[in-house]
């Protein structure tokens, strides 16, 4: 939700070339080979666990039963490359390029949830010569765009998924896929929320202002948990798919500075203090916690982004930054349900208050990362 | 900005200052007398400042839990937090420009609330909670016999979320906004490291700590704290305040013991009371707050005093009788009290009371029996009620490069 100026991340219209970006087309798979990926719902197996620096490609064949996700991770999980929402029976291909020789991580996330099932990668030599910190500015932006890219190719069919069971009338369906769209949203929140027209009709609360009609996801969300579905839900969902549909096609246009991903990251771990941590968001649903752990994921893939700048200029932040974030993901493990998480309303006081005590710890950290990015 | 100032630094802030009294200072004839507001009390000495410092007007008290288990992790933020600590008694910033100095993309190093006010008095003082020694892994041999549990007290409502700490840092100022910035500022400090348990704002000083100082009065409109111990009595101190090293762990040597209880008052209901009823309760008159029989305000209680009918003068459980010296065996306490208001309590009352801070050498000989003595027999206890509670070792003052702790970390 925003609460936030339209300004809140710098935007240009970029006509953009999406640098160095993962593709899923068929590519030749370079020096680094294809590696095969034999991803289940409870394994990951990786063909190599080594491979020289430069062009790396993955087979990722989704054997299970589970929707997946496939990560390749550099120190402080920093995303290389991923392929989001990958269906049961499919296969995608992840084409990253990796200059820098070192230990890194692959990942599979079978329903798309938690840490996932992890294992050691080694980038052997190096494909890149001395990185110079406008070029590691350059590909923060760079590695944080594919992460916004990757994130909003599974926003669609997530949506789409959802808007189509609320069309059909079917409650249940649609309560169930309510908080997992929303996730994909969320995780990217502050690049959303640039689009001052979108982000109202998209993420809209309620607030009983006169003439400002609501819709968007929180409108079909009391149409499903509190009014039942309205002769209007329809007409709503059709619209969230367009805006979504909208938002998807202006993201490219997106042109983020290291700045703005600071702030971002900032912004996005304010959300959760502000609105998910008093349970204000989700008000029908009270999946909060969803939105939770999704605003927390886009702020680590932020700051994640940033992380070379950062260890450059201040080595003491990013393990600090690492701490706070495992202490913050390891409680919020604690009310894990399934694929989700506990209703906001399960929550007791002492809950409530140790997951501010973790934000507040991981907030503090955070809003030291754009000063030192633009010292 | 001036590096190291919101203010000009007085040049007196040696250690003569803290005993320079707002009283004393007020109808001096020296033409450079500074305001009182300009107050600098010294951070470091023999003992904690904002134990015998002159009581000022204002309170921010805050009891802290600390999140981690690592000793070096605490250690550090207690350097940090004396740093900050010690610049903001002085009237600075946190950290050299840090309010308005710094890089304009970070967020500022110090809140700024308190930019271009004076020291306003303001002292910093610290404690250690018996929770804390066995969170960081400190040998249990320097818990000390003071931070014992206190008993439960007839009619304690006590709320778990007002009570306890592994920390505490008691900030007193003249100026509620100089003392908030500090707490504010010690609490951001400690984000991830420590986590703010509870916190109580306070006005109106209940005691005076100095000879020098005026008696205020509490909510139900009483001088509080007129035979309080002294800052000008150091026999008084040394016997019942400070912590002689042959009573405690080296570490708390020259320290105190600080008793916190939070009391809410029934004001409404006392307010219906009589004048009479409200001056039998208490044992001193309203209006002097001599005690009753006594022509003045400080001379002493006459215990022994009967009436025309042979009936004590000063009941039997009158609150001053109860809590005197005379009958708890010679025992007595430094109270450091404040007035406050948490606004009202939703039933249309005031959520108010007195915040009632203690320093003692041995809680359980002091305090203990005298406030069992009050729960078990003062009709005040019908017009009040305990709902907070917390014990604190405070260590003594601070050499130059010492930091808060430092004493018990590295014991």
């Amino acid at each position: 939700m925003s609460r936030r100026t339209p300004a809140a991340v710098g935007v240009a219209v970029l006509g953009l070339a999406l640098a160095g970006c993962t593709s899923t087309a068929p590519v030749d798979a370079g020096a680094g080979g294809p590696i095969t990926v034999a991803a289940t719902d409870d394994a990951c197996d990786v063909s190599a666990t080594e491979a020289p620096a430069g062009t790396i490609s993955f087979d990722i064949t989704n054997g299970g039963s589970k929707v997946t996700e496939f990560y390749l991770y550099a120190t402080g999980g920093r995303i290389m490359g991923e392929v989001e929402n990958i269906g049961p029976g499919l296969s995608r291909q992840l084409i990253v390029e990796v200059p820098e020789g070192g230990t890194y991580e692959t990942a599979c996330k079978p329903g798309m949830v938690g840490d996932g099932i992890r294992g050691a990668f080694t980038v052997t030599g190096s494909a890149q010569r001395s990185v110079d910190t406008d070029t590691r500015l350059a590909e923060a932006t760079a590695g944080y765009q594919r992460y916004v890219n990757s994130q909003v190719e599974a926003l669609v069919p997530k949506t789409q998924e959802f808007v189509d069971a609320v069309v059909a009338g079917d409650v249940e369906g649609a309560k169930a896929l309510y908080p997992v769209a929303r996730t994909y949203w969320e995780r990217i929140e502050p690049v959303a929320e640039s689009f001052g027209d979108l982000d109202p009709r998209i993420d809209g609360r309620d607030d009983g202002e006169p003439g400002v009609e609501f819709t968007g996801f929180h409108r079909l969300e009391r149409d499903l948990w509190q009014d039942g579905l309205q002769p209007d839900s329809t007409a709503i969902a059709d619209m969230l798919m367009d805006d979504i549909t909208e938002l998807a096609n202006r993201v490219p246009s997106v042109e983020l500075t290291p700045l703005a991903l600071a702030n971002g990251a900032k912004e996005l771990l304010d959300e959760v203090a502000t609105g998910k941590i008093t349970g204000e968001e989700d008000r029908y649903s009270h999946t909060d916690l969803w939105d939770f752990r999704a605003n927390v994921d886009g702020s680590q893939g932020a700051i994640a982004a940033l992380r070379p700048v950062i260890d450059e200029r201040d080595p003491d932040l990013g393990p600090l930054l690492d701490e706070r974030f495992a202490a913050l993901d390891a409680l919020l493990e604690n009310y894990r349900d399934g694929d989700g998480f506990v209703l906001y309303t399960a929550l007791t006081p002492d809950d409530v208050k140790a997951m501010t005590e973790a934000v507040d710890a991981l907030g503090e950290p955070v809003s030291q990362v754009a000063g030192v990015v633009s010292s | 900005m001036n590096a190291f100032s919101r203010r000009r630094l007085l040049g007196w802030t040696g250690a003569g200052a803290a005993a320079v009294g707002i009283g004393a200072v007020a109808g001096c004839a020296a033409p450079a007398a500074p305001a009182p507001a300009e107050l600098v009390v010294p951070f470091r000495g023999e003992h904690q400042a904002g134990i015998v410092t002159p009581a000022q007007d204002r309170l921010h008290f805050v009891a802290l839990d600390v999140l981690t288990d690592d000793r070096e992790e605490l250690r550090a933020l207690l350097q940090r937090w004396t740093a900050a600590a010690e610049r903001m008694t002085a009237g600075a910033e946190t950290t050299p420009g840090g309010a308005t100095g710094g890089n304009p993309n970070s967020p500022p190093d110090d809140t700024g609330e308190a930019l271009g006010l004076p020291a306003a008095s303001l002292t910093l003082t610290f404690g250690v909670g018996a929770s804390l020694f066995a969170k960081v892994g400190l040998d249990p041999s320097l818990v000390p016999p003071g931070l014992a549990e206190l008993p439960r007290f007839a009619g304690d409502q006590l709320d778990p979320a007002l009570s306890g700490g592994d920390l505490c840092i008691q900030a007193c100022s003249d100026d509620p906004q100089v003392a908030v910035h500090a707490v504010r500022n010690l609490v951001r400090m400690g984000f991830g490291t420590t986590a703010v348990r509870w916190s109580q704002l306070g006005f109106g000083r209940t005691s005076s700590t100095s000879t020098a100082q005026q008696t205020h009065r509490n909510l139900f409109g009483f001088k509080d704290g007129t035979n309080n111990l002294k800052a000008e009595d150091p026999d008084g101190l040394r016997d019942q305040v400070w912590v002689s090293p042959d009573r405690a762990p080296a570490w708390l040597a020259g320290g105190s013991y600080l008793v916190a209880r939070r009391i809410r008052m029934h004001i409404e209901i006392w307010d219906r009371t009589s004048l009479a009823e409200q001056e039998v309760i208490i044992g001193r008159t309203k209006d002097s707050g001599a005690a009753i029989g006594a022509a003045g305000e400080f001379d002493p209680a006459d215990f022994a005093a009967v009436d025309e009918t042979g009936a004590p003068r000063i009941a039997v459980d009158a609150h001053i009788r109860l809590a005197s010296a005379e009958s708890l065996g010679g025992v007595k306490i430094l109270r450091r009290g404040y007035n406050f208001v948490d606004g009202s309590d939703g039933q249309g009352h005031l959520n108010a009371g007195l915040f009632f801070i203690a320093f003692m050498n041995d809680p359980q000989a002091q305090f203990v029996p005298m406030q069992r003595a009050l729960a078990q027999s003062d009709v005040l206890m019908e017009y009040i009620e305990h709902t907070g509670s917390a014990v604190f070792a405070c260590p003594a003052g601070l050499g130059e490069g010492a930091y808060w702790g430092q004493s018990l970390l590295e014991a």
